[in-house]
């Protein structure tokens, strides 16, 4: 596949290569603009072939080098190559393909800049190439920030299409016939006499051509699959239990391994006496490894209790030890020195305060867990100097760095095969287990070892959603929000969560103040200051990130002013909101849950809006006040995506966001005691129950241009929402999650 | 130690009290029952003992007398069970992680209620959790699979 390095540059270049009996088609974009110095320093070299479809004789292979962690990444991956190719939906097959920096994902950064999603000004729009750029340079081969589809839209879809042009080349080689009078039909070259030529049988001769520079991709209103609700490709094997994730994974000469490790974090190890364990049934080796113990033994339960008889003495947590300890540090940091950013400040909201009747409040958000149901684990194999690892990851070429790291191997004798994960909600943004298992690896080599943590060893060994507060003040005038005074405070998850991969980003963390300071709201006097707290226990993002307690507290505060104001919760947000894209929305929302009306004794809504990840999300939730407290009967939410690639998984993603979002709102949080989380398991980290869960009524608009992802953006607004429907049933104002703290749910 | 596990019939040489769901994981290589909690909180792990769901994972090996079905046993991809067809149907999987679990709860309750109430399938699903949040298609799709078994319309 090296051969792409040698082909000049131009728009687009594109490589097919001989595979293993086979041929694989790719296509990598490259946008040489004046705008962009930095690509004129990118080498030849780095133009590598990123192949997305592979043809051999057995048919297609969609390469899908996002991870699935439930978003349904895959199937979104293949309909887009798959609407292009022209291949059936019942014959595709996808893999991940091996890591590579030609995966490099263009999007994932642009969250990270300090412009808004709605800004779309001269320098806000070259800061987001900008973003596509470093994504390339630095090989962010990374799923997350809701990305994988607005990455992959265009390069996805053009690559189906070179493949398709390229085999419809091949048959016209072969037959004789043509290009022009042949076409495709479900993975075949047909023929005007109605021959079928399979793409499987046509890979031999494609290997040879050279593919086109440039395609011309379908309209839209041509979409066999896009746009349509498609069968997931998973969902028979994930509803007959033959779905294999990491954790299902058998080998030939396989043992069982599980760790234990300072649950305070970081505090590192003192002693340890594994004397019990050792005599303890079907166990094959005890491993000590940084900052703890690996038992490998000959079944995972065995393992389990085996360190179970391990004693530790564990070193102290080198953060505060309580939750309380952890929120003074927090209270401690709105002041200069610690004042990371000021993105937003309009108006003059000192001078509006001043003289003004100012309303003041604090809000708080706990640490939570990301708590996916399969537990962390990874086999590994460490064997001849050639390293195997298989896991779920959407860090594939950062895990393999660490792996290279801490084995002293080259990079090149370490394969990674990316599995299916169950959850991830951005657990799977860290490698902490898998450096762990590869020095399990180093010290037991040759035989493949699945290590697998207890549920109480990734409980407590989570990098959660940090803690966080908020001081606001504010005024109203003549019936208005007239100032918002918005000062937030965060450890930084960026640093946190960079700083383990040894990269460091410099300037602000706009994860600290995102979903709070890119708001579309033209309030006179309005202001958001980002603090940055010193590093806690370390943490790392959540699904949504930084959104995920700033749609809380933004919305919620807002809520309260427009109460001072006495103006209507909708219409003053409406009036207030200068996004078009934004009103529609909550327009939306206002016509779906008939705001306004009635809805009789003990019964009340809230609303609340969160534009994150460039999507405006807006969310009425209509609760009852029952004797025994809250129960939550039904939500409504618009969301604004340009598109819909499948109305399906659109609306079960972003009913599963706003399960997630109200769930943990209601009742989780991690607290520390001694260092140690003290939520071991799901009796005391518990998110939503079925019978708890709303009816939720889904609706999409397509106003704008821009394709966004959906995996996010509805879980912010849902716990603002919440709470001021709590409000506007009790005169209850909680300013803390989990609101369970300060009122009981049914 | 002999267990019957899907019709068929394994001598397993293990401890009296390793769990259930270890001994068909790691032992027989069954592995649609998944590891979740380990507590019997999340219900991932749920499998039939003579019909009945039980949680696998904190049911002692030697305690178990009667015969084991496990998700691979109720349906298979090709001749899947009603409710396994009503999941694929509602589209109910995104990680897929705990549906083994909620299938084999839906398939018990299904037995003894052929037409469960929101109530009924409230009070009887709801200690399977489900991290992603797929409750609304779970709902419906036990309602879909009702319909099914009873051979009507729902």
């Amino acid at each position: 596949m090296s051969r792409a390095g040698t082909i000049a540059r131009r728009t687009f270049l594109i490589g097919s290569a001989a595979v293993a009996g086979g041929v694989a088609f790719g296509i990598y974009a490259y946008k040489r603009t004046p705008l962009n110095p930095l690509l004129d320093g990118l080498g030849d070299g780095q133009a590598a072939l990123t192949p997305y479809v592979r043809v051999d004789q057995s048919g297609v292979t969609i390469i899908t080098p996002r991870a699935d962690v439930g978003q349904g990444a895959y199937s979104m991956q293949a309909a887009l190559v798959a609407e292009e190719l022209d291949v059936a939906w019942e014959d595709i097959k996808v893999d991940p393909g091996p890591p590579s920096v030609a995966y490099y994902n263009g999007k994932v950064l642009a969250e990270g800049l300090p412009f808004a999603a709605t800004d779309d000004g001269f320098v806000a729009r070259n800061a987001r190439l900008l973003g596509d750029v470093l994504g390339k340079f630095l090989g962010v081969q990374v799923t997350g920030g809701s990305s994988t589809v607005a990455d992959a839209y265009e390069k996805m879809r053009v690559a189906g299409a070179v493949a398709r042009e390229v085999l419809l080349q091949a048959a016209a080689q072969q037959t004789g016939i043509a290009k022009a009078d042949l076409r495709t039909r479900n993975g075949a070259v047909i023929t005007p006499d109605g021959r079928s030529l399979s793409y499987g049988s046509l890979a031999a001769t494609a290997a040879k051509i050279d593919p086109p520079a440039s395609v011309k991709l379908k309209a839209e209103s041509d979409w066999r699959y896009l746009g349509k609700v498609m069968p997931r490709i998973d969902i028979v094997a994930k509803s007959t239990g033959t779905a294999i994730f990491g954790i299902d994974l058998r080998m030939p000469g396989m043992v069982y391994a599980t760790v234990r490790a300072n649950p305070r974090l970081g505090g590192g190890m003192k002693g340890y006496d594994a004397s019990a364990a050792a005599k303890s049934r079907g166990v094959v080796k005890i491993v000590p490894i940084t900052d703890g113990v690996g038992v490998i033994a000959d079944n995972t339960w065995r393992a389990f209790r085996a360190a179970d008889l391990i004693k530790f003495d564990w070193g102290p947590a080198p953060y505060p030890a309580t939750t309380a300890a952890m929120f003074e540090t927090v209270a401690a940091s709105f002041n200069p020195a610690h004042q990371d950013s000021r993105l937003k400040d309009e108006g003059n909201v000192e001078a509006a305060l001043t003289g003004a009747s100012v309303i003041e409040a604090e809000y708080k958000v706990p640490h939570l867990a990301h708590a996916p149901l399969e537990p962390m684990n990874v086999v590994v194999q460490f064997k001849d100097g050639r390293l195997e690892i298989w896991t779920g990851t959407q860090i594939p070429l950062f895990l393999i760095a660490g792996a290279a790291s801490a084995t002293g191997l080259r990079a090149e004798n370490i394969h990674l095969h990316p599995q299916m994960s169950g959850g991830s909600f951005g657990r799977r943004l860290e490698d902490d287990y898998v450096r762990q298992a590869v020095e399990l690896a180093k010290a037991f080599q040759g035989r493949p070892i699945k290590m697998t943590w207890t549920r109480e060893e990734d409980m407590t060994h989570d990098f959660p959603r940090p803690l966080g507060m908020a001081r606001m003040r504010g005024a109203v005038k003549d019936g208005k929000v007239d100032a918002y005074d918005l000062s937030i405070a965060y450890p930084s998850v960026t640093a946190s969560q960079f700083g383990r991969q040894n990269l460091s980003i410099p300037g602000p963390d706009v994860a600290i103040v995102a979903g709070a300071w890119d708001q579309p709201f033209k309030i006179p006097n309005y202001r958001v200051t980002g603090y940055r707290v010193p590093e806690l226990v370390p943490v790392s993002s959540w699904r949504s990130v930084g959104a995920s307690g700033n749609g809380f507290l933004h919305d919620c505060f807002l809520d309260e002013l427009i109460h001072a104001a006495g103006a209507d919760p909708l219409k003053e947000r409406l009036r207030l909101c200068w996004h078009e894209p934004s009103r529609k929305v909550l327009e939306a929302v206002a016509e779906m849950s008939s705001w306004g009306s009635d809805l009789g004794k003990d019964r009340a809504r809230g609303v609340a809006f969160t534009l994150s990840f460039g999507v405006p999300v807006a969310e009425v939730v209509e609760v009852t006040n029952t004797p025994r407290g809250i129960r939550i009967d039904k939500v409504f939410v618009a969301v604004e995506v340009g598109k819909v690639l499948d109305p399906g998984n659109f609306d079960n993603q972003v009913q599963g966001g706003i399960i997630w979002g109200l769930g943990h709102a209601m009742n989780a949080e991690l607290t520390y005691a001694d260092g140690i989380a003290q939520q071991t398991n799901y009796h005391a980290f518990e998110g939503m129950r079925l019978y708890q869960a709303p009816r939720i009524e889904v609706r999409a608009l397509t106003n704008t241009d821009e394709v966004r992802g959906i995996g996010e953006p509805s879980v912010p607004p849902a716990a603002p929402a919440l709470a001021n429907a709590i409000f506007a049933a009790t005169g209850k104002r909680i300013r803390e999650l989990p609101l369970n703290k300060h009122i009981a749910f049914v | 130690m002999r267990l019957k596990v899907n019709g068929k019939t394994h001598e397993v040489d293990v401890e009296e009290d390793m769990p259930l769901l270890w001994v068909l994981r790691d032992e027989l290589g069954i592995t649609g029952p998944k590891y979740g909690c380990g507590i019997a909180m999340c219900g991932a792990c749920t499998v039939h003992v003579d019909g009945v769901a039980v949680r696998s994972c904190s049911l002692r090996v030697g305690d178990v007398s009667g015969e084991i079905t496990t998700i691979e046993g109720l349906g298979s991809p090709e001749a899947m069970h009603a409710v396994q067809a009503a999941w694929v149907e509602r589209q109910v999987a995104q990680c897929g992680y705990c549906q083994s679990g909620q299938i084999m709860a839906a398939a018990s309750l299904l037995s003894v209620n052929a037409e469960p109430t929101d109530e009924d399938i409230d009070r009887s699903m709801s200690a399977n959790l489900c991290r992603c949040g797929t409750y609304p298609r779970i709902r419906a799709a036990v309602k879909t699979a009702a319909a099914k078994l009873r051979g009507g319309k729902p």
